[in-house]
């Protein structure tokens, strides 16, 4: 907006020389990120994996990608708008980012000895960057892929919004199916009558390529058959007397449960594994929600809850010998007490820290969630706990001869936990004792004045947030069976917390995408698991950046991060003021 | 019996000492006003009274009832009702949920809704604004949503601090206006404030505060000719 009306202001040489100037700079910097890529090694590993089989790997898509957003974001800045203009600056910016890419082919050509410094700069990773052609010959085909997706990444911006939207749709959902085609395809082998389909669409390293192409077409039809009819569709709905509305919804709700109830049967081991893991973090997501989300009591000792949680269960019900003195009890007996204990630890992080407010919270909440590993790991209480060594053989939850054996059946457990902890804070959210959060997360003061007990207020948050860490502990142990002190590190607490910012503060749906997202596709691609903290750090960074207000936002937050719009919206403060003054000094 | 009493009231800070003695009685249905400077314990006799700041000497009493020592959230629910410095509001609720918040510690819910009638019916640009945030009122819009909140309390006496703060002249005189207006309702109201004249013009009673102590303490006509106030306070020679 800001580039285009400065535009009109210059005279046009100015302009285009301003323009080109934009277009250098995201050219650089797109260069310098995938020079980052190739240099920490992401590109090789992620070489190994085919989206397309035969045709292109995630390593080079990478390569790519940073071309095409260097492109992207140039035309964005630059405000170009004659369809020479962007073709030329986006490919000019795609150019000079894989200027970067060349020059490193030549550098690991030229001198092996670059190697000693950078581990990274091998053989292997120049035969994937000159796409096994060597240099000079392989500089040709970066250079030319630097242009084409560069020019591709301008003319992204320009393309009409439902147009873009598909195709982005489209290219997502073909990236997703090609990066999880292992996976789908073991899946999709279960269902014999879909053999055809799944041998049409996945080689074995990967889509096919008119698999890729179906896929892509199909979803960018779907796509914009949606983005046609769903007005319709929607207004079509309001239309219907809201008794069968409401039988929609109903029925829309028991088909989501009957989809929650049959989804391992469907999905088979691993993705049920995935599915248990992304089910503790939602049940810890959603307890720490209450803490942080909704009665802003910033807690970075979070993992202690779900260690007491854990341990309580293992110690109740071990069958380890050198366990003598509590363990052998059932999982359900065991159960009530990890909760309870958590509760009570809660309570008990509570009463010290009912002073204390914002950075100094987190920091004593902090040291809490370590003591409590430092004592699980100390050799005083060795005998008790088992130090490092952790304890052993906790055994399974049964109910009558059903066994919770494995993940698919551990997975209605853990379903069973997210149920109940969703029902309980949707419910609290809008009790009186969630509007005293709110208010207290708003101003402790004011709240106090305004006859909120702060201390009452303040234990449940921890209590009721402890809750459900204790009970995602618990499930935790029988799952693993045996659980050690490493476990339950600092990393624990982070993870969890980046579940809830990035999912949205406060928002309960937010905690579900958030452990999806953040815990869920990691397992996917476990052979990138070297590279997960980075991406996390990065997907950080740029959520706050760009959607500060999380995935699925809760609305007073959002109110609040884009208060400045609602205020242009409403005329500002200012002109109201003016207006109460004038309707005073009328009457 | 007055409505509210403190009698020889000392608060500290830390190691300083906020007020020292303070006594004072406000009686049903009236408008007391404590004027002074800056730093001279206006606000602090307030905190004192909501129970947000705790005496270490001296009593507090409600209609004869020791209020002092009990927490802010009781004394609340005593009735009485504080519209905090700074128009203190929850910036990220909704006027609604503001006025809402008020009436958290009441369970009367009939009562409640012909209190929130009763707050728009005093401040009808609030219920235009019902739904919007807090924070995007104006200054003078968010003094009023204080006061709304404070009354959704249904306060027995009403502890207003500074609403004239930072207000455009003719605002001020429009919430002087609804001061009064609450008061012919029957509300009892000890009102802080710095703009002396305004105060004392609409006050039953008045008391001078300067460094924690009480100087000066009569009629609010009489304070108005008194040499001391007309010089320090009402800027005449």
């Amino acid at each position: 907006m800001n580039a285009s009306l400065t535009a009109q202001a210059n005279s046009p040489n100015q302009t285009s020389m301003r323009a080109w100037s934009v277009a250098l700079r995201y050219g650089l910097i797109g260069g310098a990120v995938a020079l980052f890529l190739a240099l920490v090694g992401m590109v090789e590993a992620f070489a190994t994996r085919y989206v397309i089989a035969n045709v292109i790997d995630l390593g080079t898509l990478l390569l790519f990608l940073s071309y095409l957003g260097a492109g992207y974001v140039a035309i964005k800045r630059s405000g170009a708008r004659t369809p020479f203009e962007i073709l030329s600056q986006g490919a000019f910016a795609g150019f000079i980012a894989s200027v970067f890419i060349a020059l490193l082919a030549v550098v690991i050509y030229a001198i092996p000895g670059i190697r000693t410094i950078f581990i990274n700069a091998s053989p292997a990773l120049l035969a994937i960057l000159t796409f096994k052609m060597g240099v000079p010959a392989g500089l040709v085909p970066i250079l030319l892929s630097g242009v084409i997706f560069g020019a591709i990444g301008g003319l992204i911006e320009i393309l009409p919004p439902s147009l873009r939207r598909s195709l982005i749709y489209a290219a997502m959902v073909v990236l997703v199916f090609g990066l999880m085609q292992d996976l789908l395809r073991v899946t999709l082998q279960k269902w014999k009558f879909l053999d055809p389909a799944t041998s049409f669409t996945f080689s074995n390293n990967g889509l096919t390529i008119v698999g890729a192409v179906t896929l892509f077409i199909l979803t960018f039809l779907a796509s914009q058959l949606w983005q046609r009819r769903g007005n319709e569709a929607r207004a079509r709905y309001r239309q219907l007397p809201t008794r069968q509305q409401q039988l929609l919804g109903w029925g829309l709700i028991a088909f989501s449960v009957a989809l929650l109830l049959v989804l391992p049967l469907l999905v088979g081991l691993f993705f049920s594994e995935v599915l248990v893991n992304v089910g503790l973090f939602i049940l810890l997501g959603l307890g720490l929600n209450i803490v942080v989300g909704f009665a802003g009591l910033l807690d970075l000792g979070y993992v202690a809850f779900y260690a007491i949680g854990a341990y309580t269960v293992a110690l109740l019900t071990s069958t380890s010998l050198e366990i003598v003195y509590a363990g052998g009890n059932p999982f359900w007996l065991a159960l009530p007490f990890a909760v309870f204990f958590a509760v009570l630890a809660g309570v008990i992080l509570g009463i010290p820290v009912l002073k204390i407010r914002g950075d100094y919270l987190a920091i004593v909440t902090l040291g809490f969630g370590e003591i409590i590993r430092l004592i699980v790991l100390s050799d005083f209480l060795k005998p008790i706990l088992g130090g490092s060594r952790g304890i052993e053989l906790i055994p399974k939850p049964f109910i009558g001869s059903f066994e919770f054996a494995g993940p698919e059946e551990l997975y209605y457990l853990i379903l069973a936990g997210c149920g109940l902890a969703a029902f309980v804070a949707i419910r609290v959210k809008d009790s009186r004792l969630g509007r005293a959060w709110g208010a207290l997360r708003e101003d402790e003061d004011v709240a106090e004045a305004m006859g909120i007990n702060l201390v009452s207020t303040k234990l449940m948050a921890f209590a009721m947030g402890a809750a459900f860490g204790g009970l995602s502990g618990a499930i935790f142990a029988s799952k693993l069976a045996i659980i050690y002190p490493s476990s339950f590190n600092l990393l624990l607490s982070i993870n969890v917390l980046a579940v809830v910012i990035i999912g949205g503060m406060g928002s309960i749906p937010g905690v579900v995408l958030g452990a999806l997202v953040l815990v869920g596709l990691p397992e996917l691609l476990r052979e990138f698991s070297d590279y997960r903290l980075m991406l996390y750090g990065a997907a950080l960074v740029i959520m706050m950046l760009v959607r500060p207000e999380g995935l699925w936002p809760e609305k007073s937050r959002q109110r609040e991060l884009h208060e400045s719009q609602q205020e242009e919206i409403l005329s500002g403060p200012l002109a109201a003021d003016e207006e109460v003054a004038r309707e005073g000094a009328a009457g | 019996m007055p409505i509210l009493e403190l009698k020889d009231v000392h608060s500290y800070y830390g190691h300083i000492h906020a007020l020292k003695g303070i006594s004072l009685t406000v009686e049903q249905g009236e408008i007391v006003t404590l004027i002074g400077a800056n730093g001279a314990g206006k606000t602090s006799t307030l905190r004192t009274i909501s129970g947000l700041l705790h005496p270490r000497e001296g009593q507090v009493f409600l209609e004869g009832e020791q209020i002092n020592g009990l927490p802010a959230h009781i004394i609340v629910s005593k009735g009485i009702g504080q519209s905090p410095e700074g128009r203190q509001i929850f910036s990220r609720l909704s006027v609604m949920e503001n006025l809402e918040m008020g009436a958290y510690s009441r369970k009367d819910k009939e009562g409640i809704k012909s209190d929130l009638d009763h707050v728009f019916r005093l401040f009808p640009r609030l219920k235009e604004r019902r739904s919007q945030t807090g924070g995007t009122l104006s200054g003078g819009e968010q003094q009023m949503l204080a006061m709304g909140r404070a009354l959704m309390t249904r306060p027995r006496v009403l502890l207003l601090d500074e609403p004239s703060m930072g207000l455009a002249p003719v605002l001020v005189e429009t919430i002087f206006e609804i001061i009064r207006d609450l008061n012919k309702e029957g509300v009892t109201i000890l009102l802080v404030e710095q703009n002396a004249a305004k105060a004392l013009s609409i006050a039953n009673r008045g008391y001078v505060m300067e460094t924690g102590r009480i100087v000066l303490s009569d009629e609010a006509s009489k304070l108005q000719e008194s040499e001391l106030v007309r010089k320090a306070y009402l800027g005449e020679d």
